[in-house]
């Protein structure tokens, strides 16, 4: 049961006293007095909160959730590191850290990845592009949208927290498994900290998944039937129907589980009737539907660029269509491939393994498709193209091995191993990954309004791929030798130590890939003069978030456009179409703070509960409900935009344009 | 062409299926672990038919009398409206009484969520109802509140039709505790 | 019916009522109706099913949509999730149990 202190288990011991909770919080401090300091040396407090913080605008919400996902990265790329050094010098000895950090930080790593920087980039690519290439001013529920934004940001500060307070994160892998999460095993308070992160980001992405549904199916612009979309928009509409599918599961696990921890629950405890073997099937059920979250819209973004890039329309638009909803259909059906090895027995084996096999089908019919679009074209290696013959690449080799995977008799020899290991990050980084950086390559002239410097983006390219390669390649050969995942330390007589080394090394290359990216920013910044993007159409591209300016005004489109095809831009522009200039008034969504505010209260509630402070918690949750009844009492939640002021708006912007 | 209503019904109606899920998982764990009641008391020894039938018809009128204050709503008559909904709110009230008493029986027979993975699983399944019931009825009074205090507007309606939707919807998903928890549980 | 909204909601309340008395009486009493547990469980059930049909349409009227059914194409995709998360968890735990739990 809960502790009875006032101060619940904090303790001045919780404060940091170890080089890394030191470190981790010199950073923090540091970095966050470095943006206090530049904001009141410009001024820019109730700019931040004016402009930034308290919009609504899909855009400024976009660019924050990436910025949001850049930093996260850094601190798992950081993570990275920490792995694979020890990793290289631990054959035999102890290597620099301890067990139980090692474990720390693989939990922290894999939490921070996939919640946090994927998941950042891929709602932030989709606020910015999805509005826009529907034809749509917004999404369907703008102020949900803010309030997503900051409920995974209440997450992203929880999961670091614990070098500031509490010295401890989980130790549990990524999905806190138990028994070794209860509180038998695990009583202080990281995994608390893993859950509630969890809890809050996971509700986020919720809302998140619903506000992009509902926007994609009720507010296309007339005439954009579904066969019209483009495909970056099909895939964000099948990943948020895993989204609405999947996270109430991972709310309700994660929920169990806590109930177990702080209410003397028997859900997955030892004993008591308790069943350990539910939670791993609950949690799966979860995270299948989830790693095709982090695939499927990458495939759109790639349809997108080897479509605009090749300069011919996409070869099959109806059978991607087809294979992205059967990918999506078929991945909530093949949870158990991720415990073939539990003992469910070989009839559920084959069923699972057969399911999981056939997902490799659709997936090949892409690709397929994807190569047939570039025959015959007249294909640009801009380096979004890079990009794209690197993920077919990886694809490939990841598909491969998800295959081999996929037999229960081979599963059972590389459950669990660094071949797993090696897959997983196959597809996450090379499937994932590089359709982000690709789709923000590609569509970074549309935001930012100038394109990037193109050959430190190739340079950046091969850096990643060289250190893909050389990174994850002796990992699939040490799965197949025998070494299992998560090893601190292992034997020198396994002869591993070379490849682990080879594998370091690898790492070293990728970090010159992002260290590069830096680079390529900073220069493109300061020589963006010279690359404006003046047409707003730079690429020749196809969908109808090419047709405003770059970066768009912050309507989107002063007229909604009626769409009569598939490419709806491309037919504009054959048809040299100018549309007639009559402004209507346009309604817009008023900024307002309740998004960071409800977020903050649920950020205190998270902290509180997870230190067992019942009194902050009870609070917390009553500010939320208090909050959210004012917000149903607020019935101003828009502004009017008057037509005069838009004609004068584009009137402005189109001659901007013309100089 | 849709209204700002009808968008934000659907995207309510969407949010209704999430829940719908997260249900369907507890409801999942319950099935596995009922039978796991480590020597403590099973469902067949504690519950009481009569109180889960008390329960069910309490829920049942609530969701009648809701659906007759929604027509009032659309009729945008205020007193009927606010009779209806507070009748409703009664009875949602008593039925939380009666799940509560409930509750405190188990609790002094020594049958709380700390016995076993069984009562742990059915604390849990039908008190998160509980929970969403409660939400409900705050949402009710604040609802009272609008419709007393304010003129009926599209999107005012639309509100109140949103918090009879989750009313209603609390009451379907009561339906199938009746039957797997209560019914299955005494019919072992 | 959309020009007797009384009448439906009074429909829908009285089936459900009936439809929840029976499956009560089927619990308290299975052998009356001449029942073995495990097909009163399967009465019981689809007594609960057919109740959900009946409120969906007298209460939420989940049939009446405007325009293309988008209410009620989530439900149902929605209840295919429900249904692989039930079914999916009861056959795999139950060979789980079978399986991995000493002296079964």
């Amino acid at each position: 049961m809960p502790s009875n202190n006032f101060f619940g288990k904090l303790t001045s011991d919780a404060l940091p006293h170890v080089w890394y909770t030191l470190g981790g919080t010199a950073f923090m401090v540091l970095l966050g007095a470095m943006v206090a300091l530049f904001l009141t040396k410009t001024n820019r407090w109730s700019w931040l909160w004016k402009e930034w913080l308290t919009s609504t605008d899909p855009k400024k919400i976009g660019t924050m959730y990436m910025l949001f996902a850049a930093l996260m990265f850094f601190r798992g790329m950081l993570d990275a590191l920490m792995l694979w050094v020890q990793q290289a010098l631990a054959a035999g000895g102890q290597g620099y850290l301890t067990a139980d950090h090692f474990q720390q930080i693989f939990t922290s790593h894999g939490d921070i990845m996939v919640f946090f920087v994927t998941m950042g980039f891929f709602f932030g690519l989709m606020n910015w592009i999805v509005p826009l290439q529907i034809g749509a001013r917004d999404l369907a529920y703008p102020f949900l949208n803010s309030l997503g934004l900051w409920l995974t940001v209440a997450g992203g500060i929880l999961i670091n927290l614990f070098f500031v307070i509490g010295g401890e994160f989980a130790n549990t892998g990524w999905l806190a498994i138990t028994p070794l999460s209860e509180r038998e095993f695990n009583p202080g308070v990281g995994v608390d900290y893993l859950i509630w992160s969890l809890q809050l980001s996971g509700l986020g992405s919720l809302l998140a998944g619903i506000n992009f549904l509902v926007t994609i199916i009720k507010k296309r612009a007339p005439g954009m039937t579904l066969m019209r979309m483009p495909l970056f928009t099909w895939t964000s509409l099948c990943a948020m129907v895993l989204i609405i599918s999947a996270f109430p599961v991972l709310t309700a696990t994660t929920f169990l589980l806590w109930l177990d921890r702080f209410f003397d629950m028997h859900f997955f405890v030892t004993g008591f009737g308790g069943n350990q073997m539910m939670y791993f099937n609950l949690i799966w059920m979860w995270g299948h539907p989830e790693v095709y979250i982090l695939v499927i819209p990458a495939f759109g973004m790639f349809s997108e660029i080897v479509s605009t890039f090749s300069q011919k329309k996409v070869a099959g638009y109806v059978s991607l269509v087809c294979a992205a909803i059967a990918i999506t259909l078929l991945s909530y059906m093949v949870w158990l491939h991720h415990f073939f090895t539990m003992g469910a027995g070989a009839n559920v084996n084959a069923f699972f393994g057969i399911v999981t096999m056939v997902i490799a089908i659709p997936s090949g019919v892409q690709v397929f498709n994807w190569i047939l679009t570039m025959y015959r074209g007249r294909v640009i290696f801009a380096s979004p193209m890079y990009w794209f013959m690197g993920f077919i690449s990886t694809f490939i080799v990841g598909g491969m091995a998800g295959i081999l995977l996929a037999t229960p008799p081979v599963d059972y020899q590389v459950h669990n191993s660094l071949f797993l290991v090696a897959h997983f990050h196959t597809m996450i980084i090379g499937v994932a990954l590089f359709g982000i950086f690709a789709g923000t390559t590609y569509w970074f002239p549309k935001i930012f309004g100038f394109t990037l410097n193109e050959r430190l983006g190739k340079r950046a390219f091969w850096f990643w791929l060289i250190g893909f390669y050389v990174s994850f390649v002796p990992l699939y050969l040490l799965g197949m030798m025998g070494a299992t995942r998560r090893l601190d330390h292992y034997d020198a007589a396994t002869g591993w130590q070379p490849l682990f080394i080879t594998s370091c090394i690898g790492f070293f290359f990728i970090a010159s890939g992002v260290i590069t990216q830096i680079i390529q920013l900073v220069v493109s910044i300061k020589e963006r003069k010279k690359h404006l993007d003046k047409t707003g159409d730079p690429w020749n591209a196809r969908g109808l978030e090419w047709s405003t300016s770059s970066p768009p005004p912050f309507y989107n489109f002063a007229l909604i456009p009626t769409v009569t095809s598939r490419d709806a831009f491309w037919q504009m522009k054959q048809k040299h179409s100018s549309p007639k200039r009559l402004y209507k008034d346009i309604h817009m969504p008023k900024n307002t703070p309740m998004g960071i505010y409800i977020a903050g209260a649920a950020f205190v509630f998270g902290f509180a509960i997870v230190w067992q402070i019942l009194w902050l918690s009870l609070l917390a949750a009553l500010c939320v409900i208090a909050l959210i009844i004012k917000l149903s009492c607020n019935e101003e939640t828009e502004y009017v935009l008057p037509a005069a002021k838009v004609a004068k708006m584009e009137k402005l912007r189109t001659h901007a344009d013309a100089k | 062409m849709q209204t700002q209503s009808d968008v934000k019904v659907f995207g309510f109606w969407v949010y209704l299926m999430t829940d719908l899920i997260l249900f369907c998982v507890l409801f999942a764990t319950y099935i596995v672990l009922c039978n796991n009641t480590f020597s403590g008391p099973s469902a067949r020894q504690l519950f009481s038919m009569q109180e889960a039938l008390t329960e069910t018809l309490l829920l049942l009128v609530s969701s009648f009398t809701c659906s007759l204050g929604m027509l009032a709503v659309y009729r945008k008559r205020k007193v009927p409206a606010l009779l209806w909904f507070l009748i409703t709110f009664c009875l949602g009230v008593a039925f939380l009484v009666v799940e509560l008493t409930e509750f405190s029986h188990f609790l002094a027979a020594g049958a709380g969520w700390t016995r076993s993975a069984f009562l742990s699983a059915f604390f849990t399944l039908v008190g998160t109802h509980g929970l969403h019931i409660s939400v409900g009825l705050i949402w009710m009074l604040v609802a009272l509140v609008h419709i007393g205090l304010r003129p009926f507007t599209a999107p005012s309606i639309s509100r109140i039709f949103r918090m009879a939707l989750f009313w209603h919807f609390l009451d379907l998903v009561w339906v199938f505790i009746f039957t797997v928890v209560y019914g299955m549980g005494h019919l072992q | 019916m959309h020009h007797h909204p009384v009448a439906l909601r009074i429909i829908g309340f009285l089936s459900s009522l009936l439809l929840t008395l029976a499956a009560y009486l089927i619990i308290v009493d299975p052998d009356a109706f001449g029942l073995k547990i495990p097909a009163a469980g399967a009465w019981i059930l689809a007594f609960a099913c057919v109740q959900f049909f009946v409120q969906s349409t007298c209460f939420i009227h989940l049939w009446n949509e405007k325009g293309p059914p988008w209410n009620l194409g989530i439900f149902i995709s929605t209840l295919s999730i429900l249904l692989i998360i039930i079914i999916g968890s009861l056959w795999i735990m139950n060979h789980l149990y079978c399986n991995m739990m000493p002296g079964q």
